[in-house]
């Protein structure tokens, strides 16, 4: 039996009344793809993405590896840079994900935002289209610095499945952290003022930290921070998943500090997303 | 008026921002395919309303229907029949003019193949076909303002929202914007656009709301608004030596009308009678021995209607004296 045929000018007009569950998925692609398009174009934002983290990468083996590999007998000269790759991993994914409030900010101010709520388009997607976004970019970005580490020397040394599960939850923890910054970008909106406001409160997380060196040498009151605080956990989460336990400080063990790291990174979504979403309507409505 | 006949219908809308009223009470009716321009100084509250109009606001009270639909109960369904075009062209400079318009045809609900040719079709209409495939980075300021019309028009909206359009746009691109603008109205689509340009909204809306400090002060068709002035103003010019004697005739003949204007050096008198009254008062200068050096009927346009309401500019720009209005400005002759 056949159905009645369609209005003639059914598909002319376009009515979207309605958001469904594939409208969501396919807005947030759409949001996405552009973002990534804007990643890809605009040279400031490529240089930051790529040239950056090979720079890092680099300087650090070859300008801190001798004298650090010197301090530390667990680690050896020609290795530091296995030592280091996790922990800059961490590093680079955490600078990355103040691009998502920058990224929103710019969206904010020049209208983008304005346009994108007037359109029959899902509600979330400009922010999932966003975090996903950068999502994609960061793991282009740690796949860049893993192909310049192979060069560097850097082997994994538990199996590939291990050292694919380290990978991937150094891409959950960005993802978390873009929800962080998303937050801080709808709460700041001034593009200079976010550019401090994303920034800095990045130099201490990441320098107070396990990302280039053990804790053990620091005073002790530092080491409290840098020990427990969710930068240093997920670079030895990394570490032990991608080298082995024997690069973790003792008593830890690998498993253990997976859950930390995924309680970490579970945490900050749970807190942060609802934030950001509630803090965009506000910014919007 | 029964709500199926209009496409935008405001009632009673009020939006405050912390101890300021944006908006003050407003109503308006649009009716379909006609263009309504609401004309008002910067921060009158014409970005205000739109922005509640096209979803992006909520008020604190007063009921919105765009194209039928309670834009404040079904938002979601309103913006399927709605269009923006904001204050400033939000195209994404790195995206070329093709790629930003069907992404926008996509976030509208459009297949991919629709919003494709859609975006064809649109980028025809609004003559960017050539410069389509170039980054909009590269785009002129009128372009950008067109492609980002374009960008609404992909998803066929009932309701174009053009928040000042032609803000920042040199004469040639505005022309282009309004040809844009009328042809769109010729089509069906309903257009209501904000304007600080009194030429603008005279030449394109067929009614007009002048609003001020939230509220709509008045509302007509551009003639309306231009009769509710009163008359046309005859203005004269004569010799100085002959000046005090002019204006004691004049302000005779015109029962205490005559205004000297000495920005502009002329006699102003209200021209009640048209032509008649130009010819008896040269007559009347005529049998005094006087020549005038000018002679000139001034019909009021907009910008007397918007200064009169709004009350601005008073003091560079003697408004026409207006026999309705209370307030009167210029400088009375002195005896």
């Amino acid at each position: 039996m056949t159905t009645t045929t369609a209005p003639p000018n059914a598909s002319e007009r376009v009515i979207r009344e309605r958001i469904t569950l594939r409208d969501v998925v396919i807005d947030t692609a759409v949001i996405a793809r552009r973002n990534l398009v804007r990643v890809v174009r605009l040279p400031q934002l490529l240089l930051f993405a790529t040239v950056q983290p090979v720079m890092f990468l680099v300087l650090f083996n070859f300008v801190f590896g001798g004298a650090i590999s010197e301090s530390l007998p667990t680690v050896d000269a020609d290795h530091y840079i296995v030592f280091l790759l996790p922990g800059l991993m961490v590093q680079i994914a955490t600078f990355g994900a103040g691009q998502t409030a920058l990224g929103l900010i710019e969206d904010l101010n020049n209208g983008v935002v304005d346009r994108f709520r007037s359109l029959p388009m899902a509600r979330s997607a400009v922010l999932a289209g966003r975090t996903l976004a950068d999502l994609v970019r960061n793991a282009a970005v740690l796949s860049l610095m893993l192909g310049i580490a192979f060069l560097l020397g850097f082997r994994w040394q538990t199996s590939l499945w291990l050292f694919l599960a380290g990978f991937g939850l150094g891409l959950l923890f960005s993802y978390a952290l873009s929800w962080i910054m998303a937050s801080i970008g709808l709460s700041v909106r001034n593009p200079e003022a976010a550019q401090t406001a994303v920034m800095l409160p990045m130099f201490p997380f990441v320098f107070a930290s396990a990302v280039f060196i053990p804790t053990h040498t620091m005073p002790g009151w530092l080491q409290a921070f840098a020990n427990n605080q969710p930068i240093t956990i997920v670079a030895n989460a990394m570490r032990g998943l991608m080298v082995g336990e024997e690069l973790l400080p003792a008593g830890q063990t690998v498993g253990g500090q997976v859950l930390a790291a995924l309680a970490w990174i579970l945490g900050i979504i749970i807190v942060f997303a609802p934030l950001a979403v509630r803090r965009y309507r506000r910014v919007v409505l | 008026m029964d709500a199926n006949d209009v496409m935008v219908d405001v009632r009673d809308l009020v939006v405050h921002f912390g101890a300021i009223t944006a908006v003050d009470h407003v109503d308006l009716a649009i009716e379909p395919a006609t263009i309504y321009g609401l004309l008002g100084p910067n921060g009158a509250g014409k970005t205000t309303l739109i922005r509640v109009l096209a979803t992006l606001l909520r008020p604190e009270s007063g009921s919105v229907r765009v194209a039928g639909i309670d834009v404040l109960a079904e938002p979601t369904r309103a913006r399927a029949h709605l269009g923006l075009a904001g204050q400033f062209a939000a195209v994404d400079a790195y995206q070329t003019g093709r790629e930003n318009v069907r992404m926008v045809g996509r976030l509208y609900g459009l297949s991919a193949a629709e919003a494709r040719r859609r975006t064809d079709t649109v980028l025809e209409q609004i003559n960017l076909i050539e410069a389509a495939d170039r980054r909009v980075g590269t785009y002129s300021g009128g372009m950008r303002r067109r492609l980002d019309l374009a960008a609404s028009l992909v998803g066929r909206p009932d309701v174009m929202f053009l928040d000042e359009p032609s803000t920042g746009v040199d004469p040639r691109a505005r022309q282009e914007l309004w040809e844009i603008v009328q042809q769109l109205v010729d089509g069906g689509t309903t257009v209501l656009l904000t304007t600080q340009y009194l030429e603008e909204a005279d030449r394109l809306a067929s009614r007009i709301g002048v609003i001020d400090q939230g509220r709509i002060i008045s509302e007509g068709t551009p003639d309306e608004l231009k009769d509710r002035l009163g008359t046309a103003v005859l203005e004269i010019g004569v010799e100085p030596d002959d000046r005090e004697r002019a204006i004691a005739l004049l302000d005779a003949m015109s029962d205490g009308g005559a205004v000297w204007d000495a920005e502009r050096a002329r006699i102003r008198i209200p021209a009640h009678e048209g032509w008649r009254t130009t010819a008896i008062a040269t007559r009347t200068l005529d049998d005094a021995g006087i020549e005038p050096t000018d002679v000139a009927v001034h019909r009021p346009t907009l910008d007397d209607v918007f200064l009169e309401l709004t009350g601005q500019l008073t003091e560079t720009a003697p408004a026409e004296p207006a026999a309705e209005q209370p307030r009167r400005r210029g400088i009375k002759a002195r005896r």
